[in-house]
């Protein structure tokens, strides 16, 4: 975050702020969805999350969000902000204009206005990708651990920040076409246990599991994941050393 | 009504939930986890600093054992802890953090050779032995005599979580997520399973089990400033204290960290001053020096919070437009390190305090942050008063961590407690005591009773407003149950929250939407979080002494005369205003470590009239084995391996030990 983007406050007075919520409840049959705006008065420091529960505290207690952590941690929290997909908690909204628009992130079932069900699409990846570490021998609990190179474990460590929150889904021009596309966090996935030596599985294994339109070969290279990831990962690379890794497979079977 | 039968029902999805489950699950059993939220948004996700660990892999955990381990603990919870669990604990954590690793969790690893650390703000190099290269790393952190917390930069419990929640997909133990056990179903005697509210729908359903295990966490939303995620309601402790007949122990234990950032109360993790960060004044002093010699940053963090208070108080606080604060300093610590091992940290200080935490410093104040109390356990994780029902992780209280919890010791003591828990429960399947009689009639009437209690609430015409008793909640036990407390404010305190729990039953609802009505939700979760509250402010009340976390400055002092013991809090009737409490004494006579000083913060407690006759016999015993190994000493003062499951109890290989 720039600085330069921060609204210098002090002597200003507050902003009047206009909240708009793209509201929706599937669980009454009379609801169609509609954009409904909230004002409130801007206080300094404030953040989405803060805004929202302000709210629903003293406005209307029947909106439905997300939070958890509020701390940009846990991944619950992802939403459309004026259209783009981010962490509202960690969204300041100094940040953003007056007039500020919430919408659920797209693709994921609906629960609720602003909340979807990103929990079942991805244990359903989990699944699907087996994304656990393969590895037959019994856990050796009483011996000491077996070494890993300090900077392979940094490397790991850094695929494995994913927090699962969904924007990289959201923002897929492929998952937007195709279903099953496992997107850039199932491939992220694939690309840390690929990188783990724990792991037992072989490049051809991976390529059972993603190696189809459904997985690496289905990405675009349109990179919107890469520019909305809360937590920058290196998906971009990630996926395009993948693709070329399961490209090798492809033609040698 | 919809009825669900497994033979295991884990309440939660937390660290400590999702590893009892697996245990469970690899026993044979049949295990069915529910959550609010998916499992890995669980807070265990939070955890920035480490996971102790007693593996000695550095230069500076050279020396480090289970014996280190044991005492560091028991002095930070400053004799209240259970020690035969403490040492059941030590134990099992080298094991459990091993099994992570196996498991892929990618903890930071030792590398050999000469490299610079901030020790006290001197650089030092420490060199690494080659034999250590790539073996599990560890960091400082407070109160502990060795560096022992292993870590994953500041993601220990994101990566932790992760491993764990994707060996219960590996096992194929389902999640029902977006799932609120609203009560336990339970004839007094046993207990057979919960009712459970559907978040997404608003649908009430029993969920009927052999063996029930609660491990909800905490319950830091009681208080206005929290490090705790906005989950952390403490509803799992609440429907085990209104069976009327489980008790919640030492609910008065409540741990406020350090460095939460001001205002927002978000963590930063104890590992920057770990990893050599400084606390600073109004003034830019170093203050901790003043109060602490000899542990200065890292004394444990009742004694850090308290002196940062008091410092506050005496005029030396910095302030913004918020209020006063402190300053954490980790600029010393350098881009490189912050980057590498404070990434979180330097996140959070850019998205909500819009810094560089390489450049300024954090303005802090301690926040509310961890609940040593919980639902009473046997050291078997069996909950007191209901067979059948187990606890573990933060929800319960197993008693490792007594006044005051050790950085580090708590996301330990999840998995470490889980793997035992889980046993335990899969054991306790395998008896006939594990077979279930239920009554459908009693499931039943539970279902019913929970549903007419949702129905009256959500048709209520009362005045009062949910949100308007939960901030006031929050506020009162921030003002007068926090860090420092007093008879006065205290008493104050239970009066208050008696009136808010008459009001809270007069609750009326604005708004009467189909689905799960976050509004109904609230209304009804505050009127549980009141009681939690009770038993807080009520069991502070009556502790006229001074231990770990609970200090009272009319009574400053630590009184093992008259408070060696463990509060428990009933809810026996469900018209009583506040907790019915009684008290557990803890044994001198069989305590491994005898009460004595911390090594920091006061020294003045009052003795027990056992302590010096125990201590005489320590000694007698220590001098008899002069000559056997630290084991078998151990094993003559306080036998603990067999409370722990056969494939528990194996030594653990050190590289010291084994070279
Ligand atoms: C910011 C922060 C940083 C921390 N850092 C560290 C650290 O570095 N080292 C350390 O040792 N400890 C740390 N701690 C403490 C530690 O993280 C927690 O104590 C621990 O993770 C708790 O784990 P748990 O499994 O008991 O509970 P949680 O992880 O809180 O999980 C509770 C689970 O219960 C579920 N649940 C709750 N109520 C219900 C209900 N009624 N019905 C159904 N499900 C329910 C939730 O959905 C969740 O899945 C930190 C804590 C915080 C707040």
């Amino acid at each position: 975050m720039i600085s330069i983007l921060h609204r210098k406050t002090g002597t200003l007075p507050p902003r009047r702020l206009c909240i708009q919520v793209l509201r929706h409840n599937p669980a009454d049959p009379a609801s169609v969805p509609h954009l409904q705006p909230y004002e409130i008065e801007e206080a300094e420091g404030m953040t989405l999350f803060i805004a929202l529960n302000e709210i629903r505290a003293a406005q209307d207690p029947s909106v439905q969000f997300d939070f958890v952590c509020r701390a940009g941690i846990c991944g619950s929290c992802a939403m459309l902000i004026d259209g783009r997909p981010g962490l509202a908690c960690r969204t300041l909204t100094r940040d953003l204009g007056t007039t500020i628009t919430l919408a659920p992130l797209p693709f994921f079932e609906l629960i609720g206005d602003l909340s979807v069900n990103t929990g079942k699409w991805m244990r359903g990846t989990a699944e699907r990708l087996q994304t656990w570490i393969h590895d037959a021998t019994p856990v050796a609990i009483d011996t000491l651990e077996t070494p890993m190179d300090p900077d392979l474990a940094e490397a790991i460590y850094e695929l494995d920040r994913c927090i699962e929150c969904g924007c990289c889904i959201a923002g897929c021009g492929t998952a937007q076409m195709r279903e099953d596309f496992v997107g850039a966090i199932g491939l992220n996935k694939i690309a840390r246990f690929r990188l783990d030596p724990r792991d037992q599985r072989s490049d051809d294994d991976f390529y059972e599991l993603i190696g189809d339109d459904d997985g690496v070969f289905g990405c675009m290279s349109l990179l919107g994941c890469h520019d909305v990831c809360p937590k920058q990962l290196p998906l971009q690379t990630q996926i395009a050393y993948l693709r070329r890794k399961m490209a090798v497979i492809g033609f040698s079977s | 009504m919809e009825v669900i039968h497994t033979d295991v029902l884990v309440i939660g999805g937390g660290l400590a939930g999702l590893r009892a489950a697996l245990a469970a699950r690899k026993r044979g059993q049949k295990v069915l986890i529910l959550s609010l939220v998916p499992p890995k948004r669980s807070h265990s996700a939070a955890a920035q600093g480490g996971m102790q660990a007693s593996l000695g892999n550095t230069a500076k955990g050279a020396g480090d054992n289970e014996d280190v381990h044991f005492e560091d603990t028991v002095r930070g919870s400053d004799w209240g802890a259970d020690q035969e669990v403490a040492r059941m604990f030590v134990h099992t954590a080298p094991k459990a953090v091993r099994e992570l690793a196996a498991w892929g969790v990618p903890w930071n690893r030792v590398e050999a050779g000469p490299h610079e650390v901030i020790i006290d703000s001197q650089r030092v190099t420490l060199d690494e032995p080659q034999a250590a290269h790539g073996l599990i790393a560890a960091r400082d952190f407070g109160g502990t005599k060795k560096w022992r917390t292993c870590y994953v930069s500041d993601g220990t419990g994101h990566a932790m979580l992760y491993a764990v929640s994707d060996q219960t997909v590996a096992e194929n133990i389902p999640v029902h997520e977006r799932m609120e056990a609203v009560s336990l179903i339970h004839d007094g005697v046993r207990c057979y399973g919960a009712i459970v509210r559907n978040l997404a729908n608003g649908k009430l359903l029993a969920y009927v089990a052999r063996a029930t295990c609660i491990a909800t966490g905490g319950f830091g939303r009681i208080y206005r400033a929290t490090t705790n995620a906005v989950i952390n309601e403490g509803i799992g402790a609440a429907i085990a204290l209104e069976t009327g007949v489980v008790p919640l122990a030492n609910m008065e234990a409540v741990q406020f960290h350090p460095t939460a950032i001001f205002p927002a109360g978000i963590l930063v993790t104890e590992g920057c001053r770990g990893d050599g960060g400084l606390l600073r004044d109004v003034d830019g002093h170093r203050f901790m020096p003043d109060y602490e010699p000899e542990k200065k940053e890292l004394a444990s963090r009742d004694v850090v919070s308290r002196r940062m208070e008091a410092h506050i108080r005496s005029g030396k606080g910095a302030s913004n437009r918020f209020g006063e604060h402190l300053w954490l300093d980790i600029t010393l610590l350098g881009e490189a390190h912050i980057n590498g091992k404070l990434r979180e940290v330097k996140e959070i200080c850019q998205h909500f305090l819009g810094i560089d935490p390489a450049r300024h410093w954090i303005p802090v104040r301690p926040a509310q942050h961890y609940s040593m109390g919980g639902i009473r356990t046997d050291a078997h994780g069996a909950a007191y008063g209901l067979r059948g029902l187990f606890a573990c992780g933060e929800a319960a209280c197993w008693d490792l961590h007594g006044f005051n919890r050790l950085g580090g010791n708590s996301v330990a003591e999840t998995v470490v407690a889980g793997m035992i828990v889980g046993e335990a429960i899969a054991d306790f399947c395998a008896t006939p005591e594990g077979d279930m009689h239920v009554s459908t009639a009693l499931v039943r009437d539970c279902w019913e009773h929970e549903s007419a209690r949702f129905a009256d609430l959500a048709a209520s015409r009362g005045t009062e407003s949910a949100s308007a008793l939960l901030q006031r909640m929050q506020t009162i036990m921030s003002e007068n149950v926090g860090i420092v407390r007093n008879g006065e404010a205290l008493g104050a305190a239970v009066e208050e929250l008696k009136t808010l729990l008459l009001r809270s039953w007069q609750i009326g609802l604005r708004s009467s939407s189909p689905g799960a009505n976050p509004e109904l939700t609230t209304a009804w979760r505050v009127q549980k979080m009141l009681k939690l509250a009770l038993c807080v402010a009520h069991g502070a009340l009556q502790r006229t002494e001074s231990r770990g976390a609970h200090f009272r400055d009319d009574y400053p002092r630590r009184d093992d005369a008259q408070w060696l013991k463990r509060t428990l809090a009933y809810w026996r009737d469900p018209e009583q205003r506040v907790p019915t409490l009684e008290y557990e004494a803890l044994d001198v006579r069989r305590m491994e470590l005898p009460p004595g000083w911390r090594g920091y913060g006061a020294r003045d407690a009052i003795e027990h009239p056992e302590t010096a006759r125990r201590q005489t016999e320590i000694e007698q015993i220590r001098a008899r084995l002069a000559d056997a190994d630290r084991n078998a000493v151990q094993q003559a003062l306080m036998p603990f391996r067999h409370l722990l499951p056969p494939h528990l109890r194996g030594p653990n290989a050190r590289l010291e030990e084994t070279a």
